[in-house]
């Protein structure tokens, strides 16, 4: 495989090879050493059309710990307006000669539009509403390792699935597998013509009832301004996952949420401190998980 | 110069004609229509174009109610010359231009230019198509009266819907009273947000934001409504839904003077067409999906929908050649028009009278616009046809600059053979 | 073609004379540590293990290893095989570490394995226990222990069935 565009293109037995190698790359992560020289030589480029800290940290820490040289390359939005098409943002890039590209970029389909125009293998780090695969690896990784298993659970995706990437390609994972899906959240943030496979839930307590996962989504604060909610309060109250609803959780349930949060919206301190949620796992997950990818798509 | 057509099978809604003919044109006018039974055999005078038209078909030349031909201002996308070529390659001797020119069609310099320039450089006869508001914001009236006797024959704001029904109807009053049809380009632009594609499954699983069909359907009734009460008649342009065509077909029934086009990618493709992130399918109305497609099919049938137009839409290769949601809409669509449609009367959906129908009489009437058809005296305006001819797409031949066209490589049966406007003579016999 | 170079018996000989070599050599069996290179050299130390407990009543540590992030002759076409963890669950600081491998080639593996065991710390001694060297060296490594030398055409193969992972023991040249 030379890219990795989306979950939907993969296969089940795909998705399990990449999440037992990054098993073994979580056992790099934890010697003192943490750096294996598979990819020495070799050049990624974090190409970043979006501001986004956390995800390009995981990926060049993920790089690096592969031996690769890594470049940042961040774009902001309106320079791109400007002037240089995406096209020749790329022909650029691949003066440079580099092997990996690893983009994120706000309009959906960016990805496999790069990866059409490239030799180099492509990772999509999240475009537009489309997708991010490598978060919904990283958080089935983090399920399968305390669960055992992804087959069998409930799994209740709370938010604003509408707009996220994080929710589709959790989406798409979960349906490979043998899974209940379920979409909790206010009709606006829901799609209106979901998939057979999903259960619509517009009461959260309804939604995470006998979940095994409950996967919290970051609520964007713009959606408010453009009218999908009429306010963040009342949106905390409705479908924030407060300190009162933890009681509605099963006790082996986790909770996960993809960072960074906004507290006070879509989910309360408590439920952080909670010890069913494992949202800092996820982010230690998300590197070998990263790893995994960038190692797979070794160029034939 | 003379040329003599022999042997070809004409049918012209005009005269209401339909038989085989022997044809002969001199300097440009038809001089003989001769009706006969057998076939005849050309003499070999020298000095005039013979064709032996056995097995072809001869129609009156095609009028296009719907097209961009982006002069002035998009020269880069296209320019009159370059759509009036491919205009008369795909069988169209008329052509309405839309107003979304830069400048906008609002004023009649505008019109004077595109007419002057059609004039000098076009292929075929350029019908400009008058703003309906000022810069197509959808808030002033353009001087609609004015821009009638420059020569505009229709008015749209096409790209951008009348979203304020008070301008709408106003602009149906006046256009009553200069006698010259809206065509509206139906679209509730809040409820279609930032759609790109048609809202559904498909639009879910691409993560594409979907145009809803309500953003459609809702207008298509509220311009119903305000013809209505105005008894003023309004044209819907590219009608891509089922559920647009039961409104439309509703108020026909009641006599509300409504008539509608719709474009061959709406009978021919799907919301699938899109793939993965095919640009060149990303169009405005978007592709819908199958149920849809078919509808469109039976209302050309039972004639809820009067006409079939290209909204030819030309767009430069960098527009296309970026991330679907950042893609330019529109189709390159004044070359495959008449093939694509040809496949309607092959699937047995249209007569080969009532397909020559909605290309001639029916935007010919709705216009207001006078043909003659094909008759002693009047003017050559006429195609040859053959609907059976086997082609295969290249977008690299077209005429047109816009080679943004989902039908690439489509392998189409039915090809115009030859365009005649007056003196000017368009052979495609040997392509 | 198949020809069997090696059956159950002679294989079981092979450890039993490999694991007596390596208490020789090192004058017992305090401080050693053995390392299976994944998948056969596993199932190899581990009875190796079993044998000198046997012998010594000394329980000597068992890691496995898997090199894939360490090697520098994968394909860059084929599919990357099954990845399993490593699993070195003691320090090696100071150990004397036996690698244990099933067939020993180029030697590309065991360069492989002697980078990624440098990253768990510093041995005071690295030493190679295989079962078959088939020659065609192209770094300068050489067993401390060998079960048999068998010389090979480069085009030939060597496969190694383990009770553990093929239900019997077996080693077989197979040739084109």
């Amino acid at each position: 495989m030379k890219d990795l565009i989306g979950i939907k293109e993969l296969s089940r037995a795909q998705i399990e090879e990449i999440l037992n190698t990054a098993k073994a790359f979580k056992e790099v992560l934890q010697r003192d050493i943490k750096k294996v020289p598979t990819l020495r030589g070799k050049t990624a480029i974090n190409l970043f059309f979006e501001p986004s800290t956390r995800t390009r940290t995981s990926f060049e820490l993920a790089e690096k710990r592969l031996s690769l040289d890594v470049l940042n390359f961040s774009v902001p939005t309106s320079a791109v307006v400007k002037g240089e098409t995406l096209y020749d943002t790329l022909k650029t890039i691949e003066a440079y000669n580099v092997d990996y590209i690893v983009i994120r970029h706000s309009s959906s389909g960016a990805a496999k539009f790069i990866a059409d125009h490239t030799e180099a293998s492509v990772i999509n780090a999240g475009d537009g509403i489309n997708e991010h695969p490598t978060q919904a690896l990283l958080d089935a990784f983090s399920i399968l390792e305390i669960k055992g298993r992804i087959d069998g659970l409930k799994i209740a995706i709370v938010g604003d699935i509408l707009h996220s990437r994080v929710a589709r390609s959790n989406y798409y994972l979960l349906s490979k597998f043998d899974t209940e899906i379920r979409f909790v959240g206010p009709p606006t943030f829901l799609p209106s013509h979901p998939p057979e496979n999903v259960k619509v839930y517009y009461r959260l307590r309804d939604g995470i009832k006998d979940a095994d996962v409950i996967i919290m989504l970051r609520i964007q604060l713009e959606r408010q301004k453009s009218g999908f909610i009429p306010s963040l309060k009342e949106y905390y109250h409705f479908w924030g996952l407060k300190k009162e609803d933890l009681s509605f959780v099963r006790d082996d349930a986790i909770l996960m949420h993809p960072g960074p949060m906004n507290r006070g919206v879509e989910v309360s301190t408590e439920v952080v401190n909670d010890p069913r949620a494992i949202i800092l796992k996820q982010v230690t997950n998300g590197i070998a998980t990263r790893m995994a990818v960038i190692y797979l798509l070794r160029r034939s | 110069m003379i040329i003599k057509i022999y042997n070809a099978y004409m049918i012209d809604p005009f005269t209401a004609k339909e038989g085989k003919v022997d044809l002969t044109i001199e300097e440009g006018i038809i001089r003989e229509v001769k009706f006969k039974e057998r076939r005849t055999a050309p003499s070999l005078k020298s000095q005039i174009l013979q064709i032996d038209a056995e097995g072809l078909y001869l129609f009156p030349g095609f009028i296009d109610m719907h097209a961009h031909l982006r002069e002035p201002g998009y020269e880069y996308k296209e320019t009159i010359h370059t759509a009036t070529l491919a205009a008369v390659k795909g069988g169209f001797t008329t052509v309405c231009c839309m107003a979304n020119t830069n400048p906008v069609n609002d004023n009649p310099e505008v019109t004077y230019y595109i007419l002057a320039k059609a004039k000098d450089e076009g292929s075929c006869e350029v019908l400009p198509v008058g703003a309906i508001t000022k810069g197509l914001k959808g808030e002033e009236l353009s001087e609609m009266a004015l821009l009638k006797e420059a020569g505009c024959v229709a008015f749209s704001d096409d790209g951008m819907p009348v979203m304020n029904s008070l301008v709408m109807k106003r602009a149906l009053q006046y256009a009553k009273a200069i006698n010259a049809p809206i065509i509206s380009h139906c679209e509730d632009i809040n409820l279609t947000e930032e759609g790109v594609m048609n809202e559904g499954k498909l639009s879910f699983y691409l993560g594409l934001k979907g145009i809803p069909a309500a953003s459609e359907e809702i207008m298509v009734m509220r311009d119903i409504i305000l013809c209505k009460y105005y008894r003023s008649p309004i044209h819907i342009a590219h009608v891509s839904l089922k559920s647009s065509l039961e409104i439309i077909k509703r108020a026909k029934q009641e006599g509300i003077m409504v008539t509608a086009e719709t474009c061959p990618h709406y009978f021919t493709l799907t919301e699938k067409a899109i793939g993965n992130y095919d640009t060149s399918a990303k169009v405005n109305p978007p592709l819908r999906n199958e149920e849809d497609k078919e509808a469109i099919k039976i209302g050309l049938k039972e004639g809820v929908i009067d006409v079939i137009a290209t909204d030819h839409a030309p767009h430069h290769e960098d527009e296309k050649n970026v991330p679907f949601e950042e893609a330019a809409n529109g189709i390159s669509g004044l070359e495959t028009a008449v093939s694509l449609s040809l496949n309607l009367y092959h699937e047995g959906v249209l007569t080969l009278r009532q397909l020559v129908e909605k290309f001639t009489l029916n935007p010919a009437r709705i216009l207001n616009i006078n043909r003659q058809g094909i008759k002693e005296g009047a003017e050559a305006d006429l195609i040859l046809v053959d609907v059976n001819k086997d082609w295969i797409v290249d977008k690299n031949k077209f005429a047109s600059k816009g080679k943004n066209t989902p039908f690439h490589g489509w392998k189409l049966k039915g090809k115009v053979l030859m365009t005649i406007r007056g003196k000017n003579i368009f052979d495609m016999r040997e392509e | 073609m198949e020809k069997e170079l090696l059956n159950e018996q002679e294989i079981e000989r092979i450890l039993t004379r490999i694991t007596s070599e390596i208490l020789e050599k090192n004058k017992g069996a305090e401080n050693i540590c053995l390392v299976g290179i994944v998948t056969g050299g596993v199932y190899l130390a581990q009875r190796i293990a079993k044998k000198i407990k046997e012998t010594e009543g000394i329980e000597v540590p068992v890691g496995v290893l898997d090199i894939s992030f360490y090697r520098d002759d994968v394909s860059l076409s084929n599919k990357p095989r099954d990845i399993k963890p490593t699993n070195i669950p003691f320090s090696i600081d100071k150990k004397r570490i036996v690698l244990v491998d099933d067939v020993l080639f180029t030697g590309r593996s065991v360069r492989a394995a002697m980078d990624a065991l440098m990253d768990f710390g510093r041995p005071e001694q690295i030493q190679l226990a295989v079962l078959i060297d088939r020659g065609h060296r192209e770094l300068p490594i050489t067993a401390n222990y060998t079960g048999k030398y068998i010389p090979t055409a480069k085009t030939e193969k060597i496969k190694v069935y383990l009770k553990e992972i093929n239900g019997k023991d077996s080693v077989v040249l197979m040739s084109q």
